[in-house]
């Protein structure tokens, strides 16, 4: 799957899933500051990015994730392999 | 889309009233089960006959796997689950100093253990649909406790916190979690104390009498309707007036 493609589906995913506003969602995005997800949300981001991309993301590595662009780059990263 | 609820434990005493109760509240029921498969069945039957929908959902739902195959299994045949009764229970008393560790570990996993793995499996469906109700079946043994019941009492107590717990974390995404804290019903469970005791027990309980699964699942119902939906993390004791 292309980096864009990645891209496209994840905000798919963030209105769709967590109910962020579109129009809010870039690459630089901070999700709890800029986007205000809580705690749970963020859950239930993982749990977005596990079922719809088939990867694993263990807590210790889901704490890399700060922004939008950085959700992408380890999907990206994790579907490397 | 019919609502679903699997209700575990379903197949006597009071979780086979609540499969029942909700079956007639319009519900579609997964009759959880983990040896008793004639009387799942017999449960499931009886609800179908009644115009009802239903299956029998085999699982030990203290082992992850199996909780997880049977959600998969629930979610393939009715849809997602949006009311949870964790009800399974077994009892295996005896006073503490005669108490094996096997004994209390298998009491405190068949009654506590269960109720994280089902209710986490019950949750994520529930967080995309950002509704849902469960409800935990706690006794009054878990408030007042009770001789010969420390395993027991122990699992019921933790049913409580665990659910005021849970009841903080989801109540943002419109999930409600409460439980339930019968007193002496008259199940199989009770059975096993005998006419004499029976009679002993129900001097005690302010209604004078034992009480009947439906009276318990009568309240599940309750919880599981809209009538319901600002009530949260609260335990309701449904025990004739034992514990005052």
């Amino acid at each position: 799957m292309e980096r864009a493609e990645i891209e496209s589906k994840l905000n798919e995913l963030l209105v769709e899933e967590l109910g962020l506003d579109a129009e809010k969602i870039t690459p630089d995005a901070r999700f709890e500051e800029d986007l205000e997800v809580d705690s749970l949300g963020v859950v239930e981001l993982l749990m977005a990015l596990e079922d719809n991309f088939g990867v694993q993301i263990p807590d210790e590595e889901a704490e890399s994730i700060g922004t939008v662009s950085q959700a992408v780059d380890l999907v990206v990263a994790k579907l490397a392999g | 889309m019919t609502d679903v609820a699997l209700v575990t434990g379903a197949s006597r005493g009071i979780g086979r009233a609540i499969a029942l109760k909700l079956a007639d509240d319009g519900f579609a029921i997964a009759v959880n089960y983990a040896s008793s498969a004639q009387k799942a069945e017999a449960v499931v039957a009886q609800i179908v006959a009644g115009g009802g929908q239903a299956i029998a959902a085999q699982a030990d739902v203290s082992d992850p796997d199996a909780v997880a195959g049977m959600f998969d299994a629930i979610g393939d045949e009715l849809g997602p689950v949006s009311v949870l009764v964790n009800n399974a229970g077994v009892t295996d008393d005896g006073l503490l100093l005669r108490m094996s560790a096997d004994q209390w570990d298998k009491v405190i996993s068949t009654n506590l253990r269960s109720v994280f793995l089902c209710t986490k499996a019950a949750l994520r469906s529930m967080l995309r649909a950002k509704a849902g109700r469960i409800i935990n079946i706690s006794s009054v043994s878990g408030i007042s406790g009770n001789p010969g019941q420390g395993n027991y009492a122990a699992s019921k107590a933790g049913i409580i916190g665990f659910t005021k717990s849970v009841a903080r974390e989801v109540g943002s995404r419109g999930i409600t979690v409460n439980a339930i804290a019968p007193g002496f019903i008259q199940t199989d469970m009770t059975a096993s104390l005998g006419a004499d005791r029976s009679d002993a027990v129900a001097e005690q309980i302010a209604l004078g009498r034992l009480g009947l699964p439906e009276e318990v699942a009568s309240v599940v119902g309750y919880l599981a309707s809209d009538g319901a939906s600002y009530i949260t993390g609260q335990t309701i004791v449904v025990d004739g007036g034992l514990a005052l």
